[in-house]
């Protein structure tokens, strides 16, 4: 188990450098680039070599990779060409909204998803689990900035319940989470419930369920006792791949509603072509999404027993 | 067919045939009947949409008109008018050639990339293997909208660049398929059969393995179909997608969607509707598909 878990700590590792030289090359490989992204487009050909002298930009790729990397461990990101700031002042706020975006929704998703999956799995077949799948499936076809706008027609527009925007101009408001967690757990939740109700239903086939039923077990203690618990290895891993699919989801969504996270932040830093921001973005993002595998994987390797006394 | 087959071998049916099988067990999945209706019924809107498409999609005829307004000229604008008055069945009809071309496009090649480097993966394995797995868990671990931004600003946006992103993101994933799917067909004794007749590799890979393995990768691409359309509306909507004015769903939600809390809702949220029913049209599709292949 530890040799198992220091050669997946070791494979993360790995990637993320592999990852951050393919963020290096795209965003740093051509020094004229970036000099033309900072000076501005009205820059000389001399003012855009002297910059690159006195910046070290003329130096090595390989040299210059491995000082990135060391500054952006350090916490040094580097500065924002938008915002005229260093870049982890508005960094590090952005990532902070997108957190509590990501994990109300992460929380909501997660908790619909089970309970819709483990109904849908008890009776395979049923009315209900049939219900539960065809409604699964048509949430999961409804991109997040479709449900954007359709959700706002009905709930911004024809009820008048909720705010259309979630910039946040006067403080956190809770209300103005309401819209995009719900685009987002909609957009989400479908995949988690799918593979929890196959989970489920497997499991019900078992023999000890089975000899469950057939001992006269309440059905209620038998789902609580002994189903749930072998029904809900298979989902962990699925719901820490879904974190990876939530930080898509999340670009969209913040954009749709001008909520400002690190996904709103990327955007405009893409469109406007400030390296650092589109950077430290990257980085981070494929940080968290690495993350969450590896521990997905671990995770699943930890619960299941047989893999774990192997 | 190469001109190293001597022996008459009766022959199953050719891939054509069974293609035309599978599609007619869809009969017995409902779902995914209904599924490959709302797809064709798209397919049907794009090919004839010369015809079928009542106004130019360009045209600004009639800013604002609700559904069910007349134009000067007396017809109709059965879904209404946009902000500069260009008719929204007809964006939302040429918008769906335009996707579903590109959606194809992009699905095709990204299949043509991975099926290459899932079958090297598989049948070579060895460091062949271990360099394309390594590859494909990179791209993996991106999110995938994450990846799209930071291309598309990168290379640019337009049709070809979208294909490219795509490809690029999405052919690691039909490459793990593909290479699991191999690594277990390369066992089989009609491939060492095939070894012992002195077939090249590429035969092997394209003639005895990929027919084989054709089931999971037709469910696969039309969740892919799906995902593609998914992003083309994304970027499309970001406003990284297919230059306008031509129309694309993602570009006509995010051009109007300012008007829907204006009290022109019908603007974004019509083409909204047109792309959730193509993708759960492929969803269901594909939902079909693997039930009726798990009955087999």
């Amino acid at each position: 188990m530890l040799q198992m878990v220091l050669r997946r700590i070791g494979m993360m590792i790995l990637i993320m450098l592999v990852v951050a030289l393919l963020l290096f090359l795209i965003n740093e490989g051509d020094p004229r680039l970036i000099a033309r992204s900072v000076l501005g487009p009205y820059a000389q050909a001399e003012q855009l070599d002297a910059w690159i002298a006195k910046n070290g930009y003329d130096r090595s790729l390989f040299i210059r990779y491995f000082e990135w990397i060391g500054r952006v461990l350090t916490g040094d990101l580097g500065q924002s060409i938008i915002y005229k700031r260093p870049v982890s002042e508005i960094f590090w706020s952005r990532l902070g909204n997108t957190g509590i975006l990501a994990g109300v929704t992460f929380v909501i998703m997660v908790i619909v998803a089970l309970v819709l999956g483990v109904l849908a799995g008890m009776r395979e077949g049923s009315l209900l689990d049939r219900t539960i799948s065809v409604f699964s499936i048509a949430t999961t076809s409804v991109p997040e900035y479709a449900s954007a706008v359709i959700l706002a027609g009905l709930f911004v527009f024809h009820l008048q319940w909720l705010p259309g925007t979630s910039s946040m101009t006067s403080g956190f408001d809770p209300v103005q989470l309401i819209l995009p967690v719900l685009v987002l757990t909609l957009y989400g939740f479908g995949y988690i419930a799918r593979m929890t109700r196959a989970s489920m239903a497997e499991v019900m086939t078992t023999h000890y369920i089975r000899t469950a039923i057939l001992k006269g077990l309440p059905y209620k203690r038998i789902i609580m006792k002994h189903a749930l618990r072998n029904a809900l290895i298979a989902p962990f891993t699925v719901i820490m791949l879904q974190i990876n699919w939530l930080l898509s989801g999340v670009v969209v969504t913040e954009f749709a509603f001008g909520y400002k996270g690190f996904g709103a932040l990327l955007l405009e830093a893409a469109l406007r072509r400030d390296i650092f921001v589109i950077e430290a973005c990257g980085i981070a993002a494929v940080f968290v999404a690495v993350l969450t595998q590896t521990v997905g994987d671990l995770g699943y390797t930890y619960l299941n027993p047989r893999i774990r006394f192997k | 067919m190469t001109d190293s087959q001597p022996e008459a071998i009766p022959q199953p049916d050719s891939l054509f045939v069974k293609g035309i099988k599978s599609i007619a067990l869809l009969k017995e999945s409902p779902v995914g009947m209904f599924g490959g209706f709302i797809v064709l019924m798209f397919v049907i809107l794009a090919i004839f949409a010369p015809i079928l498409a009542p106004f130019d999609p360009n045209s600004p005829i009639l800013p604002f008109a609700y559904p069910g307004d007349r134009a000067p000229d007396g017809r109709m604008f059965l879904l209404g008018t946009d902000h500069i008055g260009r008719d929204i069945l007809s964006r939302i009809i040429w918008g769906g050639q335009r996707v579903l071309f590109y959606a194809t496009a992009a699905t095709l090649s990204a299949y043509v990339v991975g099926i290459i480097m899932g079958l090297s993966a598989g049948y070579f394995r060895g460091w062949i293997d271990e360099v394309l797995s390594f590859f494909a868990n990179v791209i993996l671990s991106f999110p995938i909208m994450v990846l799209y931004v930071m291309i598309i600003a990168k290379v640019g946006a337009s049709g070809a660049n979208i294909v490219f992103a795509v490809v690029f993101a999405s052919s690691p994933g039909i490459m793990r398929i593909v290479r699991g799917v191999t690594l277990d067909i390369a066992t089989r004794d009609y491939i060492a059969a095939a070894q012992t007749r002195g077939e090249g590799p590429w035969y092997i890979m394209l003639v005895e393995i990929l027919p084989n393995a054709r089931g999971p990768l037709i469910v696969d691409f039309c969740l892919r179909m799906g995902y593609t359309t998914i992003t083309i509306g994304a970027l499309g909507f970001l406003g990284l997608g297919l230059p306008p004015p031509d129309p694309d769903w993602g570009g006509m939600i995010t051009e109007t969607r300012a008007f829907v809390t204006g009290g022109f809702p019908h603007m974004a949220i019509l083409p909204a509707f047109a792309v959730s029913l193509l993708v759960l049209g492929f969803n269901l599709l594909a939902d079909g598909l693997r039930e009726v292949s798990m009955r087999d």
